[in-house]
């Protein structure tokens, strides 16, 4: 039986209380050694016999009909076993997140360059390859737009006024009204999509790389036309996800499409090319920010308007103003979104969708009030932090916003920021930057099996761990609510037979997925309280041993059987009482080279408020990674699309600009002690996406501090700065 | 990648006769094997250079310069002593291409002849001229970033992208190739590469069964000071923008002479001698560098999406030349060059 708990109202700080001692704790994730010496097998990876390879093919037109298929021209060639083409179970493009339906099918249709039209299966992968790429195939070609700023087709989201942005305007003492563009991004996994699909009469099952299994089971069924109770997903590790495996993607669809017709298992993986043809990208941006303020800097409103880019018939638009809603007051408040049809790869979710791209906007629009006003940047966030939501009115659950930038400052030494091209050593300017950061938190339904056995405790539950560390902390919060050290702790993941998790996704996942094994836990305790004979209150668990006023027992004494509690948690009442994000400051240094328009980071810094911290060193680990995106996102990053055709053409890691090491600074990393009682059961919030929201705009702040060039096209590349400092010529 | 033999001959004359016959060598395979990948190269016959005798060493020479095998690994040179003591410009240039462990593979010889980087040459579902003669010129209107502005034609405006090469032409080196025939000729590192005209699909000044043996290296110019500096679009692990190696030579306040060769805006590793020419004999000033940025880019032709790499590369070559000559008064603030 489940037990189902909603958040309903604030629940006492169990984990303050409970005796084990390690939640929080930064110990190393139980699988590391696994992956690290190439022992845990990815989705590709899976030991199946009798496998044959299936490789995608790419269609080289943007919009168009396959007329014709030269099958015959790579059937007798060794090893090729099947050509599917046209194939009208084939996705179009991979499903947006939460879907739990098939995205658009239609097998002939083509609406984007590198569009996966078909799979060739042969007995090897090269043999499959090289067929896919020989196979000739006939278009009847359409024109295709791929501009996002000329397209005829757009779509407007419903208005959002608060307020008079117009008339604050008018009335403003300081004012900006800038645009900012910001660069499409690819989520590259380390692990490119891969999936093995093996049929067992009308069952299948996916060894793939999935983040949100019980979404994903629905939208295989769905494309397939099976019935959902005969998918089964297996994602016992994902080597990156950042939400380019929310969604079914076309390698698992077309490896279960040729699997069945073959009668033999048959596994596709995408080459690094192919991921960046088909993975739902990020947008690029175009953002338009009105701030108005009095003269000592107070907001009197704030509008976010920006365009962004999809294919037709994908429901997801970059939520680019998330943040602008809740960071800052300001009474007076406008957003619109404009979401361009056109036949670029499609755009999804990547890492923190929405404030990646839209704090890097707002953040530098700040900034420039900052110097109309006279205010210093830090002073001027910390004069602006509204009293409650200034949009709904609620409060906030637990918000150290003004903590953050305190102490990020005084740490950073922002007392020794000087003006503009003031520092200068060499032919290098140097400068600092700050920007907030804030990622809003959420609580979805999470479903957990926890199981107490003499020698101890294993968790089950379909959530994965995209090498975010959920292993670790969810061995950690059973540990803690059990007694038992982390190893006595065995955590099974990612298998669509175990409960039905929130996966991850969001920042949700750990939070989400946390407090239905704290649950379940809570409900053991209680099991173990009961033999005890105290209330669970009085009970406490550590190394084994259950201990009640004097009387102390052996845990493993205590049970005779397993004990197996199934708990969900659901979102309930607390989130209409409090509205829950995480916080942050950013700060960063930067030298700005005065010829070339070089930029390098030489030290950055991050001070966030999360809730409570599950693990210090896996948490620490998802800031430093948002950082970095935070850096690639000011500097490097940039998916090319070609005028003409739309597709990607910087399709490789030696073209996308991802940071390299030497892009890279020392990052530091703080988190104050936070609880968020109104979040969940373990008053802890998400912290995937807080590290890279806000975070590049604090670098390219810095470098208008060091050089006096604003930056507001991203990334600034080298030509970005130059043309600014040719100004100064 | 399609089907091929590989053979792996242990002498040049097996190499060579194989080459003749029309396979493609292979050397690190850094490059070739990335291409063969993408089908953009399709050998049936790869003849593997790495067990060749004697393409492995670096020796001196008796003028006082430096011979380097073929097969000499970039790591390898970059680390040489000799090499980072008489010739710090290529130690540089090789440190700052590619990553650690590329440079483990990648080879003298498969350096000097790695092919452009280019996206639209990597992608088969766009026209090409130099991967598919006639079919047209992606680049132009495209994204033409990582492209040429000199030396181009309309019929391929692509760079080539080694970093060492152009440390090598400002270095006056000399390719060692050996003939069909078994003779050996050599020629200036800079005749090794064609420009694109109306054939970029030929890129080098070899012949089927020709294979480089070697690149030689005059006697260093003493007291020269050497840079290189690469500008792109990270710290590191990135292909040039604009790339500019300067070997340059004081007398007291005076510029004696300046050795100046280009990356990222040359159909070749480019060098132009009227631009040493401006600077030689004249005291360093920033001016006096414009001027000679503004006669190497005097026949620069650029497409909209390269057209930064005019102003970029002028301030790359004057803040390299205020580097050589003591002018930015920095000699510390040495970042992003050891990829
Ligand atoms: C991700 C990435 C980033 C890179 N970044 C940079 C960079 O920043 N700067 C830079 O300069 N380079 C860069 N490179 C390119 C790298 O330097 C070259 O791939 C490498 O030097 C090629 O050497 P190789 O021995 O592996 O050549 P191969 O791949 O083996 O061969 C290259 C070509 O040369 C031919 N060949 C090889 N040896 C001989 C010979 N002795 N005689 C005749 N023909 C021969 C082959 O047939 C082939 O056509 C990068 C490469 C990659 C993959
Ligand atoms: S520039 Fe040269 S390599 Fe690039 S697309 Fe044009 S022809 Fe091909």
């Amino acid at each position: 039986m489940t037990r189902t708990f909603r958040m309903n109202e604030v629940q006492p700080r169990l984990l303050d209380e409970t005796g084990q001692g390690i939640i929080g704790a930064p110990l190393v994730r139980p699988e590391g050694h696994l992956k690290v010496s190439g022992q845990a097998t990815y989705a590709a990876e899976a030991k199946v016999e009798n496998l044959a390879h299936g490789v995608l093919v790419r269609a080289t037109i943007t919009k168009g009909r396959v007329l014709r298929v030269d099958e015959a021209g790579v059937r007798d060639m060794p090893g090729v076993l099947a050509v599917h083409m046209t194939d009208e179970r084939m996705i179009r493009n991979p499903a947006q997140g939460m879907m739990g339906e098939s995205p658009v099918r239609d097998g002939k249709y083509i609406e984007y360059l590198g569009q996966p039209i078909g799979v060739v299966v042969a007995d090897t992968f090269e043999q499959a390859r090289d067929a896919a790429q020989r196979l000739k195939l006939e278009y009847s070609e359409e024109e295709a737009e791929v501009d996002p700023d000329n397209a005829s087709e757009t779509e407007w989201t419903d208005k959002e006024d608060y307020g008079d942005i117009d008339m604050a305007m008018d009335k403003a003492a300081h004012s900006v009204d800038e645009e900012y563009i910001t660069a499409a991004h690819v989520a590259g996994a380390m692990e490119p999509h891969a999936a093995i699909a093996v049929w067992e009469g009308d069952k299948v099952t996916l060894h793939g790389s999935c983040q949100l299994v019980q979404f994903n089971v629905k939208e295989l069924a769905d494309a397939l036309n099976i019935e959902e109770e005969n998918v089964r997903i297996l994602s016992p590790y994902i080597g990156g996800g950042f939400g380019s495996k929310l969604g079914i993607s076309n390698e698992a669809v077309a490896a279960a499409i040729a699997a069945k017709d073959l009668g033999r298992p048959v596994r596709v993986v995408m080459s690094r090319q192919q991921v960046f043809d088909a993975v739902l990208r990020r947008t690029e941006t175009t953002q338009r920010i009105r701030l108005a303020a009095e003269a000592d800097g107070t907001l009197l409103g704030i509008e976010h308007r920006d365009r962004v880019s999809n294919l037709p018939n994908e429901g997801f638009s970059e939520p680019t103003n998330q943040a602008t809603h809740f960071l800052y007051g300001g009474a007076n408040r406008r957003y619109r979104q404009e979401t361009a049809r056109i036949h670029r790869n499609p755009s999804g979710s990547v890492r923190a969708p929405g404030e990646a791209v839209g704090m890097v906007a707002l953040e530098t629009a700040m900034d420039e009030l900052a110097e109309a006003s006279g205010v210093d940047p830090v002073e001027l966030r910390l004069r602006n932090i509204p009293e409650t939501h200034p949009e709904t009115g609620l409060p906030y659950s637990a918000r150290m916003l003004a903590e953050c930038l305190k102490d990020g400052a005084s740490s950073f030494g922002w007392d020794q920021r000087q003006s503009p091209r003031a520092r200068r050593e060499g032919d290098w300017f140097t400068g600092m930057g700050v920007a907030s950061a804030a990622r809003m938190n959420m609580l979805l339904p999470s479903e957990a099996r926890v199981i107490l056995t003499p020698t101890g405790a294993i968790v089950e539950t379909d959530m994965t761990d995209i090498g975010t560390g959920t292993y670790a902390i969810l061995g950690q919060i059973a540990g803690e609510m059990l007694g038992l050290p982390r190893e006595l702790v065995e955590v099974r993941l990612g298998d669509s037979s175990f409960p039905k998790a929130a996966g991850s996704g969001g920042s949700f996942g750990a939070a989400s997925s946390g407090s239905s094994v704290f649950l379940a836990c809570k409900a053991i305790r209680d099991q173990i309280a009961d033999k005890m004979g105290c209330g669970g209150d009085d009970l406490t668990l550590s190394n084994g041993l259950a201990r009640c006023g004097n009387v102390e027992k052996k845990l493993e004494d205590l049970i005779d059987s397993d004990i197996v509690e199934v708990a969900q948690i659901k979102p309930g009442d607390t989130r209409k009482e409090a509205f829950s994000s995480g916080f942050g400051a950013h700060f960063a240094e930067v030298a700005v080279h005065a010829w070339t328009g070089e930029v390098r980071v030489k030290r950055m810094a991050g001070t966030f408020a999360a809730g409570r911290i599950l693990n210090e060193r896996t948490a620490r680990s998802q800031c430093w990674g948002g950082m970095i995106w935070g850096i690639g996102t000011a500097l490097t990053e940039a998916a090319e699309h070609d005028p003409r055709r739309g597709h990607i053409i910087t399709r490789d890691f030696a073209n996308y600009h991802m940071p390299a090491h030497l892009d890279v600074p020392q990052l530091d990393v703080k988190f104050l002690e936070e609880r968020d009682d109104y979040a969940n059961p373990i008053q802890a919030k998400g912290i995937g996406e807080l590290g890279i929201s806000g975070a590049g705009a604090a670098v390219t702040n810095a470098i208008y501090n060091a050089c006096g060039v604003r930056i507001r096209k991203f990334p600034a590349h080298p030509d970005v700065v130059l043309e600014g400092l040719m100004a100064f010529d | 990648m399609r089907p091929f033999d590989y053979t792996r001959p242990e002498n040049l004359e097996v190499a060579s006769q194989a080459l003749t016959d029309g396979a493609t060598p292979i050397a690190g395979g850094t490059n070739l094997i990335d291409l063969m990948k993408l089908q953009i190269m399709t050998p049936e016959h790869v003849v593997d250079l790495t067990r060749l005798p004697g393409l492995s060493d670096i020796d001196g020479t008796p003028d006082g310069g430096m011979r380097i095998g073929a097969l000499v690994s970039n790591s390898v040179l970059a680390g040489d002593p000799t090499v980072r003591r008489a010739y710090p410009v290529l130690a540089r240039a090789l440190l700052a291409g590619a990553s650690g462990q590329i440079r483990n593979k990648a080879t003298t010889g498969g350096n000097l002849l790695q092919r452009t980087r280019c996206p639209y040459f990597y992608d088969t579902a766009m026209p090409c001229n130099k991967r598919e003669p006639n079919s047209g010129c992606s680049a132009q209107g495209g994204i033409a970033r990582m492209c040429a502005i000199l030396g181009t034609s309309p019929e391929c405006i692509a760079a080539h992208p080694s970093d060492m090469a152009v440390a090598m032409r400002a270095l006056d080196a000399q390719v060692e190739i050996r003939q069909t025939s078994g003779e050996t000729r050599t020629l200036p590192v800079g005749d090794l590469y064609l420009l694109p005209g109306d054939n970029p699909a030929k890129e080098y000044a070899l012949e089927a069964g020709e294979v480089i043996t070697a690149v030689i290296l005059p006697a260093p110019v003493s007291g020269a000071r050497q840079t290189y500096r690469k500008v792109r679009d990270r710290a590191s692990y990135a292909f040039a923008l604009v790339s500019v190696a300067a070997v340059v030579k004081m007398d007291g306040d005076t510029i004696e002479s300046a050795q100046l060769a280009f990356g990222g805006i040359g159909a070749k590793p480019w060098r132009d001698t009227e631009v040493e020419d401006v600077l030689a004999g004249e005291a360093p000033s920033d001016e006096l560098f414009a001027k000679a940025a503004d006669v190497l880019l005097r026949d620069a032709w650029t497409e909209e999406s390269n057209a930064f790499k005019a102003p970029l590369a002028k301030r790359t070559l004057i803040s390299a030349l205020r580097d050589a000559t003591g002018l930015s008064g920095e000699t510390h603030f040495d970042m992003g060059d050891a990829a």
